[in-house]
This record gives C-alpha cells, structure tokens and sequence, in this order.
C-alpha cells in the first residue's frame, strides 16, 4: 500500500497551485476533506472496480459462463432437456451434415451483409438529405424512426400481407392497371431472404439516418465552410471531409446493425416463419427450433457456439482496429 | 402453560389447515387462446371452480405449442413446474422418463378409464402402464374439405383415392378454380404428405414408416411414389400459398375460391364461423384412399408432481373432471373433434362428427387407427421435425427429385433417431 | 449551404429543382416507411366480413371501432378474456425498474471505463461488447436454473433482473461512448483537488449527461416493452407482460382469427413506445447529437 499512497500523495501535493484547480474548485468546494492517503485514498482506488464489480460478475456468470455451458452441452447427447452423456464432437459432426444448418448459414451471410449494407447507405443518404433545411423535418424524422418502436409481433402481419402477391403490393399495383406488375418475392424459395432484408431495413434504417443525422449535426461547420470558400463542391465536402468525420458513427452503427442481424428471429417468425420451405431460416432460429421445438438441445448448443465462433471472428478484428486506433488518436 | 397453549393453538390451526385441504389451486399451462378454444378451457375452469379449487391461468400461444413447451422446459429446469400442462403424444412419455409427472392411477381406477377409453387412446396416457395424462379430444387429420358448388359447375365428383384427385383436379383447374387449398407452412405440407401417404401406402406402410421409421419402408420404391404424387399436388395450388395460414386457405374453399383443402377437423370451426351448414355447404369425407383410416391427433394434459396436500387433490379434481362427459361434450362441440371416451350420447354433434365417432371405433378394430406424424403423435419431436425439413424443402424446391427426396428423408431420420 | 449561395436565376433554377427532387425522394421513402402502419391502422377499423371481401389497402366501408374496443376489453388471452388491458399495468411494472436501473448502472460503468480505468478495463470493455452478441435464445434454460437457485423464477423481480443483466452491455455503451468525449482534464482535475469518485460522478459529470440518459432510456424502453422472449419465459402466469398477451390474442392454434382485433390490439400494445418515439424522438437525435456518436 505504501508505494502507491505515496505516488498518489506526491501528485496532489505538487499540484495543489496547478491552475486547473480554480477550474474545477467551485464544482467540488464541498468535497470530502482533502485526503492524505490513508483509508481514503484506498477507498478511491478500489471504487472504481467495485463499482464495476457487478457488471463484470454479471457479465461473467450470465454471458462467459452460458456461454461454457453451452460449449459444454454441446459436446453431449443432451435432447429433451440438458444431460451430460459426452459424445466429444458427434453434435457439430451431425450439424456439418445438416442441409437445414447450410441454407441456414448462407442465409445469414445475405441477410446479415445486406441488411448492414443497405441500412447504412439509407441511413446516410436520409441524413444527408434531412440535413438539407427540409420543411417538417421533424415529422419526416419522427415517420423514419417510428418502427424502431415497434416489435415484429405488432408488425409481422402486415408486412406478410404487403409483401404477399395475392393480397398486397402485387396486387395493389395491377389494380391500379400495371396488369405485368410482379413481385412475389415472398413466394418464392429463392427470393424469400430478400423480403426478410427489406422488412428489416424498414425497421432499423430510421435508427441509422438518426445516428448519422446527429453525426452530421455534430461536424465543425468552420471546416466545411473553409472547403466551400476553396471551391469545393458539396459531394466533395460530403466524401472528402464531412463522412470521414463520422468513422465513429459507422463503428457504432455496424455494432448495432450486427447484433440486430445476428439476433433476427422474431422477424423471421412473423414473417415467413423459415419459409417457403425452410429457405428463409437463420441461425438463430434453427438454434431455437432444434433446441426447443424439437427435443435437440446438443445440436441446438452445437448451432450456437458455431453462431457465436463467427461472430467472435468477424468482431474481433473490427473492435481491435477500431478501439486501438481510438486510443491512438 | 405458556408452551401448552401453543401446542393447542398449533393443532387447532393445522385441524383448520387439513380442513381446508379440499380448497387448492392448479396452475394450467395450455395453448388454448384464441376464441372458441379458450372459450372451451374456461368451462373447464368454472366446473374446477365449483369444486371450490383455484385455476391459475398460463396461457402461452405460438406456434401449435411450441412457445409453451419452450416455457415449461425453463419452468421444470427451474425447479418450478406448473400442475398441469398441456402436451401430447410422444412428449408426454418423455416428460414421464424424466421424473416430471405424478401418477394419476387413482383418479384413473375410480372413474373406470380404462373401460371409458380405447386403447389406442389410453397407451398414450400412460407411462410403463401407470396414468400420468388425461385425454381432452380426438383430432380426426384425414379429412377432405370440399366446396360441392366447384364440383358441380366442374361436372365432377369428390375423388375417393389419389389418381382420382388428380383428374379431377384436373378439371377443376380447367374450369377456373384452385384446385387445391393449401398453406406454405412446414406442419401442414407434412399434413398433406402424411395423407397422400396414408392413402397411396395405406395403414401398414405408414406405422413402418413414420411409427418405427423402418429403413427398408423408408428407402422403398412405394415412398419415392408417394413423394413424386404428393410433388404432382403442388401444382393444383395456386402460387400464393407460402406461409399462408391454414384458415386463410379454408377460407378459400369457404368463399368458394378453392374446391378442397386436407385438414384435420379443426376446420369445421372456420365453416361453421361463416355460418356454413355440413352436407349442403361444405362435404367433409375422408382424405383421398383413407376412408378405412383414421389419422389421430389427441389434445391432453399432463399433470406434474407438486408438493402440497391441498394442491394434489385439486390436481386430481382437476384430471376428473376432463374426463366427465360434460366437459368433454361442451369442449368437443366447440372444436370440431370428438369426445375422447367412448359411449357418449352423440345427438348434440353434427354429422361430420358421427362420421368421426363410428370411423374412430371401426378403425380402432381393423388397424386403421394410425397416429398423425404430423401432428406429433407417432414420433418424437426430433424426428418428426427431421421429416418436417425434408418433405416441406422438397415440397417448395423445383431442383430436387422423388428420389434424392427418399434418400434425404431416411437419412433425415436416421440421424435424428 | 448551396441554397444560399445561388445568386443567378439558372442557379437557382437548378437548386428549385434539386430541391424538388429532394422532396420527391423523402415523400417516397415517406411512403415506404409509413405502409405497414396503414395497413394495419386501416385494418383495425374495418369489419370482418369487409376484410375477407377486399382489398387490404381498401378504405374501410364503414369506420367501425368495434375491434379497438374489444381487443382492450374483452378479447380472450387465454381461459380470461379482458383484453390486453390487464397487462399493460403489468409491462409498465417490468419496464420502469429495469430500464432505470439499467439505465444508471451503465451510466456508472460508462464514467469507470473512462475516467477512472483501471489494468483490464479496456479488456472488459471488449468482452462485454461481446456479451452484445449473445443470442438469447442460447440464456434461456441456464437463466431459468439460477433464477431457479435465487428463488426468483416466475417473479417479476426475476425478470427484471434478466432484463437488467443483458440490457447493462448497451447502456453501458452508450454511457461509455458519450462520456469519452467529456474532457478528462475536467475529472483529473477534481481528483487533484481530492474529489471523490462519486462526488465527480455527481458534481460533473451527472450534470451533463442529460441527453444520452434521454438516448439509453428510451433505447432501453423499447428494448424492454418489445420484449417477448424473457418474458414469455420468465414471468408468473399472471405478471405476464403485454408482448405475451398480444402474442396470445394473435396466435390461434386450431381457431378462427379475427384480424381487425390482432391489428388493433397490436396498435394498442405499440402505443407507449410510439408515443415516447413521437414525443421524445427529438430529443432523441439531440442525444445522440450531444455525444454519444462522436465517442
């Protein structure tokens, strides 16, 4: 304990004139008395872990420790509900041999790079123009972000009507006299996936506009108006200097995205419901079907650690460069 | 004085306590919400309530009960099971192995269950000859739902086997009809292919195939027919029909869209809600080649062991009363299946439902009383799912032949065994 | 901006007309975003026999509120029939405590991982942000079992510790984000000055925090009203929350559906995050204006 009380009293003492103190000095002038070390000062240095201490034990137990668990439940013979009989790697051998699993991860793959993708690109391009002086700014705003509020259990039947050939927009359209008019993605085995990225991108791409939409409120005007007076144009000001001021907003942006795409199981539900077929399934939902649906809970743990191993593998990376270069900068 | 005060008070409360043992409450997890079958449960509630017991309602819908069975799962995992639940088929024996239910003999013995129920119906009750179930209904699955208006402006009769259906969906197709209702779910692509194979194959093939998943049955030529029959019925489907609900595409043969649709008995529910009279309206016959057959499905509650004197005679109450002609008649009328006991006066029920009654009992003598694989009652979940995957993807996929079709569906269920 | 530099009359010819195009666009993407609400808005006042006759983007025949009345009073969520009336009051008791405990806790944890780090706190950062990743679908039965273990299985108080648990990795982001971007040397030199932790928690840095409290929460509320998964599983059979009994009302196993009650009861359950999203949804971007996405 010396040593670090010491260090800890060395810095306040030759600090006690720093100019910073009559910055702050009124913000804490009823601070706890000045301390010298001692019970105090310890008290300030474990604070701060024991404040965190809850988190990080939760985090452990109800994220790393399932996580175990299900690595564990995983290498069993468990069906109906969790036993430990190990069969080593029988589960992911009967996994690999899946055809439901296979559609299930390609599945993933489009829907969750496209959902990402388009999100991103609608979400800065209605920023941008929302960005633009727009009349009733608040309603259009207010009109994009609106399904976020809404769980795919209150919209599910509505978009499986719209997106429905007989009943929805096919329909509405020929009505109005485009006898050729088609769009029956819904229907069809190898097109269904896209209608799951277009219910998708209605849900979260208001969300995106209003992180890029703070984002660009957020840039110096100063510099962009420098540009201007350089004989910028705007689409250069945008891609030049405004969108890479936002690097950030597209760190948090895909963090979000991601963790939508990668849990997309009540839209799939509601919507198709992993059909026509089962083309439309995605990991997430397989893992809860064979798990819970159908007495499998060894291949449905073995679905979600293959599910998670991706995930790991693909943030990884990510969050190492972005938060790296964060602390660079 | 202080000390024997106490222990009079003490049993004076526990007399009061054991007197009021009669009184406790069950808590009922099911799946029945919507309409018509809650309307059902809740007689079953007030005639529990009349015997002075509490019903703790836990309704959980989705997905035929898969939401509920995923609740009572991280209930029993929990250590914290509900009275009675809810399940059938095959769950229930699973639930048994596993220690979860209570042994219902006594209920069962007092009430003469036994001489009440078929066989057919009370094996599923039980678990190593001891009750630990009670039966609510019979579902009759093969069923063809047919508009006779379709059929008389399309100058043909109601098909009685499978090569029938085809012609003569042939010309309904020709006349500007949807031949054939259907919705673009797994479950009920299952229902149209356990049908055309119950009706091609007939009750012997089919215990061999989806009762103890024989190899031989599953790899034989008669099953790679019956798929390439079941594929020919896609195309008398109109192409809207993914993911549509199975009502929506009564509601076809109702508005007369669609001339038939093969759907277990609940359907007469939709009829009947539309104001549609049997015979007249709408023909219920049986699903093409299944006329000697009944495909079964039995809605039953399981009953869990709990702890409490009070709680276990209300438990009990409870499996009586299902089983009391009352509710099982109100219950029945109200969903379109039959009574699961036999012997029941029959004059409230319609014709569809006398049809059911005498093919329930005549089939239970020839052996055409055969569990729906469809619905859960011939195989575990895992492999029902298993047949699930494979029949619906070759259902709605264009690139895969009757043949790859047999060989993905032994495989399928070979690995899910 | 280039509006208000145009001076010659083809300029501002141009800027009219990109201007109209740009309002051609929003009307469009307007369109999109607003049909699923129409659909069923339209829906929930139309009369059955209207819906199995016509079109689903049809004018109703007659405007009928029958539906609306009966999916908040009378319609059958299991062996009751009262509506979804009943759980509102339940969700409400779910939401407020755990979207506010959630909500401070991650404003404390987002305040340690930046000014008070410690060895490994960057570390733990990323884990949890893994911990984002999770599907739920995998916590269910271990959850079940230890909520099992602390005796709070099938309470509310368990399933708003649930909630509590798995919303913490997002608030906590947020509050992490925001807070790098409050200056340090505005905390070092409170601590100089011999400040405590929470008396800068308090003094400093609470003060500015208001708008991504406004963020978190209403991130947090529809996370949490939305929520069907924990509570279909965790909660009592008579503390279940609306998303259940809606799901209830909808899902008919062998039943006639009534599709002008479901789209009612769904307008119905969607009405609190709605309003908080109309009423709160500026402050919303002006949350997230105000730092959280510079971080």
């Amino acid at each position: 304990m010396a040593p670090v009380s010491k260090l800890a009293y060395r810095l306040l003492t030759m600090n006690t004139s720093n100019v910073v103190k009559q910055n702050s000095a009124s913000a804490v002038s009823d601070s706890p008395q000045v301390s010298t070390g001692g019970s105090f000062d310890f008290l300030q240095r474990w604070l701060p872990k024991l404040v965190l201490g809850p988190t990080i034990i939760t985090t452990l137990v109800f994220v790393y420790g399932y996580v175990i668990w299900t690595g564990v439940l995983s290498m069993t013979k468990s069906r109906f509900l969790p036993n430990y009989n190990f069969v080593g790697f029988l589960q992911y051998e009967k996994l690999m041999d899946n055809d439901r699993w296979s559609v299930a991860s390609l599945n993933i793959l489009i829907f969750g790079g496209l959902f990402i993708l388009i999100c991103l690109v609608i979400g800065v391009l209605m920023a941008i123009l929302l960005d633009q002086k727009i009349r009733a700014e608040g309603s259009i705003r207010t009109v994009f972000l609106y399904p976020m509020a809404l769980s795919f259990i209150v919209t599910g039947t509505a978009w499986k009507w719209i997106l429905n050939p007989g009943l929805g927009l096919e329909k509405l359209v020929r009505d109005m006299g485009f006898e050729n008019f088609t769009f029956d993605w819904l229907v069809d085995t190898e097109m269904a996936i896209y209608t799951l990225v277009i219910a998708a991108v209605w849900q979260s791409s208001g969300f995106v506009m209003a992180l890029f939409l703070a984002g660009l409120r957020g840039v110096d005007n100063s510099i962009v108006k420098a540009a201007e007076l350089d004989g910028a144009s705007m689409p250069t000001i945008y891609r030049r200097i405004i969108l890479p001021h936002l690097r950030p907003v597209f760190f948090s942006a895909f963090i979000i995205l991601s963790h939508i795409a990668i849990k997309s199981f009540d839209l799939v539900m509601a919507l198709t419901g992993g059909g026509p077929g089962y083309s439309t399934d995605l990991p997430a939902t397989f893992m809860y079907v064979t798990s819970f649906s159908r007495g499998q809970i060894g291949l449905g743990s073995a679905s979600a650690m293959m599910m998670l191993a991706v995930v790991l593998a693909i943030l990884i990376p990510y969050l190492y460069s972005e938060l790296r270069g964060k602390n660079n900068a | 004085m202080k000390l024997a005060k106490k222990s009079v008070l003490g049993i004076a409360l526990s007399g009061l306590i054991s007197m009021g043992a009669q009184a406790g409450s069950v808590e009922v997890l099911h799946y029945w919400t919507s309409g018509g079958e809650a309307k059902s449960a809740s007689v079953l509630k007030n005639l529990l309530e009349k015997e002075g017991h509490q019903w703790e309602d836990f309704a959980v819908a989705g997905g035929g009960g898969e939401s509920a069975m995923t609740v009572l799962k991280s209930r029993a995992v929990s250590g914290n099971p509900p009275s009675a639940a809810q399940i059938k088929g095959l769950d229930i024996q699973e639930w048994a192995e596993l220690g979860f239910l209570t042994n219902l003999d006594k209920v069962a013995k007092k009430a003469k269950w036994d001489d009440l129920l078929p066989e057919v119906v009370s094996d599923v009750m039980k678990y190593e000859g001891h009750y630990v179930a009670v039966p609510v209904n019979v579902h009759r699955v093969n069923w063809l739902w047919a508009n006779p208006e379709i059929f008389k402006k399309a100058g043909v009769e109601i098909p009685k086997t499978w090569s029938e259906f085809i012609q003569v969906a042939d010309k309904i197709k020709a006349a500007g009809y949807t031949p054939l209702a259907h919705g673009g779910q797994a479950w009920q692509d299952a229902t149209l292919f356990e049908a055309v194979a119950l009706g091609e194959g007939g009750p012997e093939f089919y215990g061999k195939a989806f009762v103890q998943h024989d190899q031989a049955t599953l790899t034989s030529q008669k099953m790679t027919d019956i798929l390439a029959t079941f594929k020919k019925l896609k195309s008398y489907i109109d192409s809207d029909s993914a993911g549509r609900d199975w009502n929506i595409a009564t509601a076809m043969v109702i508005n007369g869209k669609a001339a038939m649709q093969i759907m277990g008995d609940w359907a007469k529910g939709e009829f009947t809600a539309a104001g549609k009279k049997p015979g007249t309206d709408y023909v219920c016959v049986a699903a093409p080649g299944t006329a000697d057959a009944f495909t079964f499905n039995i809605d039953s509650f399981a009953m869990f062991d709990v702890k409490g004197s009070d709680s276990k005679t209300a438990q009990a109450d409870l499996a009586r009363l299902i089983m009391e002609p009352s509710f099982q008649e109100t219950f029945n009328l109200n969903k379109g299946s039959i009574p699961a006991r036999l012997g029941m006066a029959r004059d409230k029920f319609d014709s569809c439902a006398h049809t059911s009654m005498d093919d329930f009992v005549s089939t239970a003598g020839n052996g055409g009383l055969v569990p729906s694989m469809a619905h859960g009652m011939s195989t575990t979940s895992a492999v029902q799912g298993a047949i699930y995957d494979v029949v619906t993807n070759y259902f709605n996929s264009d690139s895969i032949t009757a043949e790859q079709a047999t060989e993905k569906l032994a495989r399928a269920i070979r690995a899910a065994i | 901006m280039p509006n208000t530099t145009a001076s010659s009359s083809s300029m501002n010819r141009s800027v009219t007309l990109s201007r109209v195009v740009l309002y051609a666009i929003l009307l469009i993407a307007v369109v999109f975003y607003l049909m699923p609400l129409v659909v069923m808005l339209l829906t929930s006042f139309k009369s059955m026999a209207d819906i199995r006759g016509g079109n689903l983007v049809s004018i109703p025949q007659e405007f009928i509120i029958a539906a609306w009345d009966k999916a908040w009073s009378s319609a059958c969520t299991g062996v009751e029939c009262a509506g979804v009336a009943p759980f509102f009051w339940n969700s409400f008791q779910i939401t407020v405590p755990a979207v506010l405990i959630s909500t401070f806790l991650g404003a404390l944890n987002g305040y340690v991982l930046t000014k008070w780090k410690f060895r490994g706190s960057d570390i733990f950062f990323g884990l949890m942000l893994f911990g984002c990743f999770i599907p739920f679908q995998v916590v269910i039965l271990p959850m079940a079992q230890t909520l099992g273990w602390l005796g709070l299985a099938n309470t509310t108080t368990g399933l708003v510790f649930v909630h509590i648990v798995y919303g913490m990795s997002f608030t906590t982001l947020f509050f992490r984000n925001f807070y790098v971007s409050v200056p340090t040397e505005l905390v070092s030199a409170a601590k100089i000055d011999g400040a405590g932790f929470f008396t800068i928690f308090r003094r400093i840095i609470l003060p500015i925090s208001g708008p991504i409290f406004v963020v978190c929460i209403i991130w947090q509320f529809t996370q949490v009203w939305n929520d069907f998964l924990f509570g279909v599983v965790f909660s009592g059979g008579d503390t279940q929350p609306i998303t259940v009994a809606l799901n209830n009302l909808v899902n008919t196993s062998h039943g006639v559906k009534e599709y002008n009650v479901d789209m009612a009861a769904a307008m119905i359950a969607a009405l609190p995050t709605l309003l908080v999203y109309v009423l709160a949804g500026k402050y919303f971007v002006r949350g997230l204006t105000a730092g959280s996405v510079k971080g």
